[in-house]
Formats: C-alpha cells, structure tokens, sequence
C-alpha cells in the first residue's frame, strides 16, 4: 500500500498535464451555434433609419444572404465594414444588418459615416433578439440559406481572408442547393 | 548590429546552461571535485550572457532599432525613456528574457554566495537550476526569438499598449518574476535532495534563505499589482480573482506553508519528505502560472500573447521539470529519514494544520482557475468562476488559517498543554471580542459580517504583538529589563511578528473595502455639487488638450467634507492614444488611512461628463499589510542568512565527517 501511495502526487500531476494538454487544442475562440441547421428565430425590428423599413426573421427567406450583428460602438464592426462594403458594391450576397445595443440615432449616425451595406437593417436595442439568436458579441455574422436556416455562424470580423477561404464557398455550395 | 550580439549571447548561454546542467551531476556521483565546483563558475557564465543579451534588447527598445520585431510592435520612440525601457518586458518575447534573466541570477547568487553550502548538495542544486534554464532558453531561441529582425524596417513603432504604460508597470512585472522563478530554488533544493536521497536540518538551513527571499519578493510583486490594478484598470478593484492574479497568488500560498514546514524539518526533522513535495509543487505553480500566462489556454487581460505552440513547449518543461522530480519522489521517498514523534497538541500539530489548511485554500484557488478548462474538456457551456466561487470557498478555509495563526506561535515542540497556549492569547480575545461588540453597538447590529472581519483582525494583529511582549516579558519584569530583551531579540522574532500583524492590517483592509464600500455614477457639468460619502464634491471645470503621447479629457473637481475643512482636488483623467487606437482611464484617488475616495471621468455627452465615484474604507491597509509581510521577511531573511553563515564551519565539519 505504502508503495502505491508514493506515486499519487505523480497520477494527480500527469492527470492534470493531460487536461492542459487537451486545453491546448481546444479553440478559446470556437463557440458552437445552436442554431446551426435551425431556422432563423421570429423576430421582428423597428428600423434604425427613420423612414425605411426594419428587419423581420420573414425577410431572409428566397436567397441566400448574410445577417450581420453589430454596433456603433464596436471598434472592429468599424474595421470589418469595409469589407461588407466591397461584398455590398459588387453585389455579391444579399446583406442585412442588425444594429446591436444600440440606439436608432447612433447607428444612422454611424451608417452614415460609414456607408451603408445592408438591404435592411432592424434596431436591436434591448438585445432581445440577439439573445434568442445566440449572439456572443460583436461583430457576428450568421449565414442563412434559401429556406431561412441557419447554416454557419462566423464570430468576429469578416475580414478578406475569412471571405475567400470560409464563407465564399460556403455561400456558392448553398446556392447550389436546391 | 547589437540584436545579433543579443542572440550570439543567447546561444552561448544555452550552451553553458547544457553542461551545466550535465556535468556538475557527473561530478557529484563520482564525487569529482573539479566537475562539482564548474557548475559555480556556470552559473556565473551563464548569468553573465543572459545578462549581455537582456542589456542589447534593452539598447534595441531604448534606441527604438524598429529592424527589431519586437521594438516595432510594442514600443515607439515618441514613448518617455521610462517606458522605453520597461517596455522590454511588456512583450512576450522580452518577458521570457526577463525570466530567464532572473533564473540566471538566482543560479549566480547560488553560486557565488552559497559557499557554506557542501559542494555535493551545491552542485546538484546548480545542476537542477541549469536544467530549467536550458528548457527556457531553448524556448526563447526556438520559438520567441526577441532579436528577430523585420524587413524592411518600419517608419513608426506601434508603441506599448497604453494600459501596460504606467510606473506601476515598471517596478510590478520585475517583482513578480523575482518571486516566481526565485522559486526554482526552492525547486532546485528539494530536487537535489530526491537525487541526493536525504535531507534534514541542514539542507532547511541552506535552503530556506533562498526560499525566503522569493517569497519576500513575490509578497511585493502581487502587492504592487494589486496596486496598479487598483489605480489603473479603473473600477477601483483590487483583486479580480482573475486566472494571471489566481497564477501569482497560488505559487504564494505553497511558498508560504513550504517556509512554515522548512522550519519544523530545521527545528525537529519532521515532515520531510512533505517539504520536499511543496517545494515542487511551489515552483510547478511558477510554471503553470507562465503557462497560463502564454498559451491562452484560459483568456484573461493579461494575457497578451496567445500562441499553443508556446503552450505546448511550456507545457513539455512543466511535464520534463514536474514530473520528472515527482517520480525521483515516488522512488526515493522510502529512504528519507520520517522524523520526530510529536504529540497531537504541539506546535508541530499547528504547523501541520497551517499546512493542511494552506494547501487546500490554494486548491479552490486551482479549481476556480481551471474549472472553466474542465468543463470545456466535458463539452459543455464556456463559464467563468467570479468572486461569488471564492466567497463561498477561499473565505471559509482562510478564516480557520486566521484563527490557528495566533494560537500556533505559543505551542511548544513535541508536546504542550492548549490551556497554557489559550491563556496567552487571551489579550487578543479581549481584543477581539470588544472590535465585534464595539462596530455593532455602533451599528446598532447591522453589520455583522463587518463586526465578525475587524474582530479577526483586531485578533491577529493584538495576538501577533503578544509574540513580541511575552518574549520580552512585558510586565512581568521591570520596564527597563524588556527595553533590555527587546534589543537582544532576534530579528527572525520581529520577522515573524511583523508578518504576522501584516496578515491582521490586511483582514482589516479587506473588510473595510469590502463591507463598507460605497459607489455612485452621475453625469456632471462644470459649477454642479453632489453630495457622496459625506463629501461635497463640485465640479469646477474641464479641459481638453493632447501630449506628444496621447489626447486627454481632464476634469477639475473639489470635494471637502464639512464646511470648514478645506477641499482637496481631484483631477481624472481620461487618455485616448492615437497610435495604438485605444483609450485609459487615470482614475484621480485621494488616499488616507480611514478611506480612499476614487475618481473617474467618462467621455463627454454634450454638456455633461459621466462621473463615477468610489469609497473606499480601510482599503490602504492591505497594501500596508502586505508591506508588513514582506518587511518581515526581509527581517528573518537577514538573521537566518547570517546565522547560515555563522554555522558554515560546523556544517563543513559534517560534510567532511560523511
């Protein structure tokens, strides 16, 4: 027995090395999506431009399209915009916005200042939806086939990398689809 | 130019460190006089070119050579000299050099002033050091090269993330470190012993001075970045329970029970091989406190370099150093000496206890910081553990720790009545007793766990002093005669006496932050009063205006508490660096032995500026605290280090006698 117990202190401490081990190779960043293969949540948002129409769950249905929370006051939202700008301006894919803990006023505001990519954008204020949505922060980006299912969500800046390597063929298989 | 001098040294040093690392341990199994005394004369070579190579990425930083990866990512020459320089460190790559600076010195100090300790013992403690900083250096060549150069070379550097740019950042990060790797010595020593196959009253005595030291130096580490946290983070908060605090705090704990249990292994010879297992375990902490520091396994603001492939070499030298001395523990363990006999109430029991109780505080400190690792590994939700986790677990063992602290000190060795050791507590209980009833009366019973905080307190801090006066013999012989005991004292009793009563200002510190903490958020214009925490506060006016540096908002308020006292000025500040697109806070604190009143300023709205002010009472008196630890570390440091060295000749005497 009192051989046995001399090599505890080493299983506990190779126990633990393991479990760091395996937390190396765990993404910090990977938060899966419930609603992956889900359809979109209803909802229904006021507009955040006065005068043009807000956004509901119903929009997204018919083509394939991006759903793109963010925010006037999130910093990488501002670095990210261009780039939907460029997918805007070409007309690539359909995108809707939206506006996330924000005011109506400061996201005009911000659109203005920054250009506005979105076909339509609804003001999500309370954050309500974005919880049904499972949004974990801004910028998020949810792809939404034909059907208005969820099919990926991507956490963080769209950049032109992310672009071309994930979401572009994503969007060109899904248009695919019939 | 100089970058590659830095990384020529580099590698020098590395190769010292591999025979360092071999031969002494050659020499002391064959015991080979010449291959034992090298590892001295390594050890000083090595501190040597790690010294060269720290000294050229400071030039690098210092010159702003932004051909210098790291100096163009994280400094900018438009940077005050100050942080220029400190900025070597506020990087990843330069920490790491820094931590292998500090291994080196503690290497050298082994080497230089360790003479009294037996040439055996010496050379394989040396021989443990130039293992682990073999493993660190290999980490810096071959996966944080800090002397990488960048081409072509940037026009402007990106300059030092503005939150790191402060005086607090100059002196915390040093210190820590001073602490953290200074615990491989603890490491070193315990290892040396598993290889040697014994250890016993000496090898406490030749270890503990180095062992102190790092302690003394981590106690200082933490304190200053509480701190800096304190007045830089902004919300006024000075522990956050966050994994890279947990990772200092847990290294402290073990390296506290290691210095209580070394001395019962100097006194009695008892709980050996359980010393030589903390001293392990402390410097394993070091390590994985690094390693969460670097890999990113668990997010934190601290941790600003997020690559596993770091990770999974730091991970490799935990499992090459920890492990390794863990299964010379398993096989060696049988053959060291079990020790003295001591009955169940004796001061042995109460360190047994203090040990027991530490551990296991420092275990929820360890499964609150990689609880949410684990639960990921099952599959399930990402969680943090907050403050409520430790509350309910930390508060309720440390409070027994309080409690046993005073009572041990009075025991006696082997065998003593606890009536004897009650009855000299009892000035602490009287104390204790009228601090409770004192704050409810004066309350009228509302505050409970306030009364309950100060009452431990008033307790440790009165039964600490009682150390001091029932050595002296206060009142119990004339005036004159304990003024007389008092000069003949050891320093090491005025050290523990010191560190003790540290531990009592703290309790008070913490619970008058805590319990009795008021806030208020509020937007103010210029000529607006409020009344906050019994203070008048007004807000005379604000600027706007920019530095070399950075833009800033700045606010001018009085507060004065009553009529005719005059008003103090408070001036926050807020600071948005252009180069790095980020902004701080400075909070404006005004600070003072009953409370601390704190300061911020948001950013305009219009004609009003958001203001959000904090109380905090007694909040002083845990730094103070943790002021008096270190102090009295430093106090038995001084006298032990001496004593070891008034024994070299006797303990010469032994090592020739085996």
């Amino acid at each position: 027995m009192k051989r046995i117990a001399v090599f505890i202190p080493l299983a506990i401490f190779a126990g633990f090395a393991v479990a760091l081990w395996l937390g190396l190779s765990n993404d910090p960043t990977h938060i899966p999506s419930v609603l992956i293969d889900k359809p979109m949540p209803p909802f229904e948002l006021a507009p955040v431009v006065p005068g043009q129409r807000g956004l509901s769950h119903a929009d997204l249905k018919g083509r394939v399209s991006l759903v793109n929370v963010f925010g006037s006051w999130c910093g990488v939202c501002t670095e990210e915009h261009p780039t939907l700008m460029k997918l805007a301006a070409n007309r690539t894919i359909a995108i809707y916005g939206i506006d996330w803990k924000d005011t109506p006023a400061d996201g005009a505001k911000w659109l203005a200042e920054h250009g506005d990519p979105y076909i339509r954008v609804g003001n999500d204020e309370t954050g309500r939806t974005a919880l049904d949505l499972g949004v974990t922060g801004a910028p998020e980006t949810f792809v939404v086939d034909r059907n208005g299912k969820v099919r990926y969500k991507q956490i963080g800046a769209i950049t032109d990398t992310v672009w071309h390597d994930t979401l572009a063929p994503l969007v060109a298989k899904l248009e695919a689809e019939r | 130019m100089i970058a590659e001098v830095g990384r020529f040294a580099l590698i020098l040093a590395f190769m010292i460190s591999v025979s360092q690392a071999i031969l002494p341990l050659i020499g002391a199994y064959r015991n080979d006089r010449r291959l034992m005394s090298f590892a001295d004369a390594a050890a000083q070579a090595q501190f040597f070119f790690v010294a060269v190579a720290f000294a050229c990425l400071v030039y690098c930083f210092v010159t702003s050579d932004y051909s210098v990866e790291v100096v163009a990512a994280n400094s900018n020459a438009r940077m005050p000299l100050l942080y220029r320089v400190t900025g070597t460190w506020g990087n990843h790559e330069g920490s790491m050099l820094l931590w292998s600076f500090i291994l080196a010195l503690f290497g050298a100090t082994i080497g230089t002033f360790g003479k009294a300790i037996p040439n055996r013992l010496r050379a394989r403690v040396l021989s443990v050091q130039g293992i682990i900083g073999l493993g660190f250096l290999a980490f810096i060549l071959f996966t944080s090269n800090p002397f990488a150069r960048l081409f072509p070379a940037p026009i402007e550097g990106n300059g030092l993330n503005p939150l790191l740019e402060d005086p607090g950042l100059a002196f915390h990060p040093p210190f820590l470190y001073l602490g953290y790797v200074g615990f491989s010595t603890a490491f070193s020593f315990a290892a040396a012993a598993l290889i040697e196959g014994g250890a016993g009253a000496a090898w406490a005595r030749y270890a503990r001075p180095w062992i102190l030291a790092a302690w003394i130096l981590l106690t200082v580490g933490i304190c200053g970045g509480s701190i800096w946290a304190y007045y830089e983070l902004g919300w006024g908060g000075w522990w956050g329970w966050d994994p890279v605090e947990n990772a200092s705090l847990m290294p402290w704990l073990l390296g506290t029970a290691l210095l209580h249990c070394a001395l019962v292994v100097e006194r009695r010879q008892a709980f050996i091989r359980w010393t030589l297992l903390l001293g392990v375990m402390t410097f394993t902490m070091s390590l994985v406190g690094t390693f969460v520091v670097r890999s990113g396994v668990l997010s934190s603001v601290h941790a600003f370099a997020l690559d596993p492939a770091r990770g999974v070499f730091i991970l490799g030298l935990i499992v090459v150093a920890t492990g390794g001395s863990l299964a010379l523990y398993a096989i060696r363990s049988s053959k060291l000496p079990i020790g003295e006999p001591f009955g169940l109430v004796s001061r042995e029991t109460s360190l047994l206890l203090n040990n027991v109780l530490i551990v296991s505080a420092m275990a929820t400190v360890f499964v609150g910081t990689f609880y949410p690792l684990f639960i990921d590994l099952i599959g399930r939700d990402k969680i943090s553990v907050g403050p409520p986790f430790y509350a309910l677990t930390f508060v309720p063992i440390a409070i027994p720790i309080l409690v046993v602290m005073v009572v041990g000190p009075f025991l006696k060795w082997r065998q003593d009545r606890l009536a004897s050791a009650l009855r000299e507590t009892r000035p602490a209980l009287i104390a204790a007793v009228l601090t409770a009833v004192a704050i409810l009366a004066l309350s009228l019973g509302t505050q409970i766990p306030a009364a309950l905080g100060l009452g431990l307190a008033a307790w440790i801090a009165v039964g600490s002093l009682q150390i001091l006066f029932r050595r002296i013999r206060l009142g119990r012989v004339a005036f004159s005669e304990s003024v007389r005991l008092a000069f003949a004292l050891p320093r090491s009793t005025y050290g523990v006496v010191a560190a003790h009563l540290g531990i009592g200002l703290l309790v008070a510190g913490i619970t008058g932050s805590v319990f009795w903490k008021e806030e208020l958020v509020l937007a103010m214009k210029p000529g607006q009063v409020t009344q906050f925490a019994g203070y008048k506060i007004e807000m005379l006016k604000a600027e706007v205006g920019q530095t070399d540096d950075y833009e800033f908002q700045r606010g001018f308020f009085s507060a004065a508490m009553g009529e005719d006292r005059s008003p103090i000025l408070l001036i926050p500040e807020l600071r948005f660096y252009p180069g790095r697109q980020s902004e701080t806070t400075e909070a404006s604190i005004r600070s003072g032995p009953i409370a601390n009143l704190y300061m911020n300023m948001g950013e305009q709205n219009g004609e009003t500026w958001p203001v959000h002010l904090f109380y905090h009472p007694l909040v002083v008196w845990i730094w103070i605290g943790a002021f008096f630890m270190a102090l009295g570390g430093a106090l038995s440091w001084s006298n032990g280090r001496l004593r070891s060295l008034a024994r070299a000749p006797a303990s010469a005497k032994i090592a020739a006698a085996e």
